[in-house]
């Protein structure tokens, strides 16, 4: 089985880092960053034998916390799927990675590696469909746990996840019209290239009035550059799918206690809280494969990268320095998404229900809607792409 | 067996125990909208066997993530117990189901194994969504339409009964 060998390692690597590293260290930063934000010192206690490493263990702590705590059922629960909501809420969102390049492909003399465990053809589609299986995590937590407010809140969340699934598909498809095509690895080799700002304005004799810095301006070919709008719009309708603040109406401490998670307790809650970051990696993930060019280097395309350093090491080892560069880069695009998220996270107060649905059907449908018929008017009159 | 058989018959058998298990629990309404979820998922995955990729992630998308979602969400509102389907015993009915179950599965052992088409070599990128897509806007175009236009009524009718209530 030399087919399956690679994919085992890939996905490994993929979990490790997302699961293993990524999700864990994040909370801690969650906390570093809000206290930061509010004039506190935040988790700095949590130590081993005296070394505290900024607080960094606390993720550990927290482990072994609710590891350690009781494991409370509901009088009335229905114990068998009170089990399984957190598992549904969990495994979709680290299935998500299966379809997102972390690289590009790579020539090792006779053997090619792609790194992605699974590069389909409806990329883009599978991560949607997994996706909206996660609802039912939550669905089926709130109506497990035999609680009024757990029931509210799993309510408010089947409505708001539905609700933003539209808009998340809609807002997107703007981006597929410029890039023509769902898998995630092609995607990734489009925004590999440049292209002028103005380009497009060169059919309508409009360019040579134009200063000639701005007409040579040039940009990384990223969806966030070609679809602005479209990037907001995603933004805004994966982070009300991961139900956080300002979007955790079907959580909300403040009228409904803890939402649908109430009745949930040691591992199982952290099953739910974990589920959450993990979110936050996949959104962070997502975000960087789709608008900010993926593994890919501004300006340095991979073939420059590797005609580059071949003259000194050798094309073996400049292929493998260009495939660790693009790794790296790819991760510092997650960390700086995972940030945005944050900084949103910390910064907005939490709207009211009706108007997170407004502004779901009345604000972002029809601005989806015409963000697709612009571009596709912006296609049809500058010809091929952009 | 080759891996995609063992998909297949594995899903197969699934789709056919979920779905039994979603009639048998008639009674606990949330039980049985989550073996139907479980049904959706499973025909997903013959859909990807059978290489219609885009049915499949339609499968999952519309139907197991939101029409079923929607099902959940009514059962939940109304809160049904168990005894509200405790309802008198109606032989008759039953009879005549078990009937007609029994005659669409004659009807299917008898029809379908004369009928299969042979097995044809797939064309190029067959079930992607590139296909789908050229031949739902070319051959398809005028079914296509009209049966967004059956959608828009439905809408339309859903908002008026919906609002009639408010006014």
């Amino acid at each position: 089985m030399e087919l399956l060998l690679p994919v085992v390692v890939k996905t490994l690597f993929i979990i490790l880092v997302a699961v293993g590293a990524f999700a864990p260290v994040i909370t801690w930063v969650e906390r570093k960053q809000s206290a930061v934000m509010q004039d506190r010192i935040g988790a700095n206690r949590a130590d081993i034998a005296g070394i505290k490493v900024l607080g960094l263990l606390h993720p550990l702590a927290d482990v072994i916390k609710l590891l350690t705590k009781e494991d409370v059922v509901p009088q009335g629960a229905n114990r068998f799927l009170h089990l399984v909501a957190p598992l549904i809420a969990a495994i979709p969102a680290i299935a998500s990675f299966a379809v997102i390049p972390y690289g590009g492909v790579y020539q090792f003399g006779d053997t090619v590696v792609n790194l992605v465990v699974a590069d389909l053809d409806w990329g883009i589609l599978y991560v949607f469909a997994i996706a909206s299986i996660a609802t039912y995590g939550t669905v089926i937590a709130g109506w497990a746990s035999n609680n009024n407010w757990s029931l509210l809140g799993s309510l408010r969340a089947s409505a708001q996840m539905i609700s933003y699934e539209v808009t998340m598909g809609l807002s997107i498809v703007g981006l597929f019209m410029c890039f023509e095509t769902l898998r995630l690895t092609e995607m990734g080799l489009a925004q590999d290239q440049t292209f002028r700002l103005l380009g497009f304005l060169e059919r309508f004799g409009i360019v040579e009035a134009l200063p000639g810095w701005l007409s040579w301006l040039q940009l990384p070919m990223w969806g966030v550059f070609l679809q602005p709008l479209g990037f907001v719009m995603f933004l805004t309708c994966v982070m009300a799918e991961n139900k956080r603040p300002p979007f955790d109406l079907p959580e909300s401490e403040s009228e409904l206690v803890a939402g649908y998670f109430t009745e949930y307790s040691g591992m199982r809650f952290g099953l739910f809280y974990m589920s959450e970051f993990i979110e936050v990696v996949v959104i962070a993930a997502l975000l960087t494969a789709l608008f900010l060019g993926g593994w890919t280097v501004p300006f340095l395309p991979q073939a420059t990268i590797i005609g580059g350093l071949t003259p000194v090491f050798g094309a073996g080892v400049a292929t493998g320095l260009c495939l660790v560069l693009h790794v790296l880069t790819f991760f510092v695009k997650v960390i700086v998404m995972i940030w945005l998220q944050m900084q949103i996270r910390w910064t907005l107060p939490r709207p009211r229900y009706d108007q997170v649905m407004d502004l779901c059907w009345k604000v972002m449908l029809p601005l989806s809607l015409a963000n697709i018929f612009v571009t596709g008017l912006v296609i049809l009159l500058a010809g091929s792409g952009s | 067996m080759t891996a995609p058989e063992v998909a297949f018959y594995g899903a197969g058998a699934l789709a056919v125990l979920s779905a039994l298990g979603m009639v048998l629990h008639v009674r606990n309404t949330v039980a049985a909208a989550m073996s139907l979820v479980v049904t959706m998922i499973s025909l997903a995955v013959v859909y990807v066997v059978l290489e219609a990729h885009l049915v499949a992630a339609l499968q999952i998308m519309v139907y197991a993530g939101a029409i079923v979602v929607v099902f959940l969400f009514v059962v939940m509102l109304l809160n049904l117990r168990s005894d509200a389907f405790a309802a008198p015993r109606q032989r008759l009915l039953k009879a005549a189901g078990a009937a007609l179950m029994l005659g669409v599965a004659g009807a299917f052992l008898t029809l379908v194994p004369r009928s299969l088409p042979s097995v044809r070599e797939l064309p190029e990128g067959f079930g992607g969504y590139r296909a789908v897509g050229a031949e739902l806007f070319t051959r398809f175009v005028l079914p296509f339409e009209v049966t967004s236009l059956l959608i828009l009524a439905a809408v339309v009718g859903a908002v008026v009964l919906a609002k009639r209530r408010l006014d």
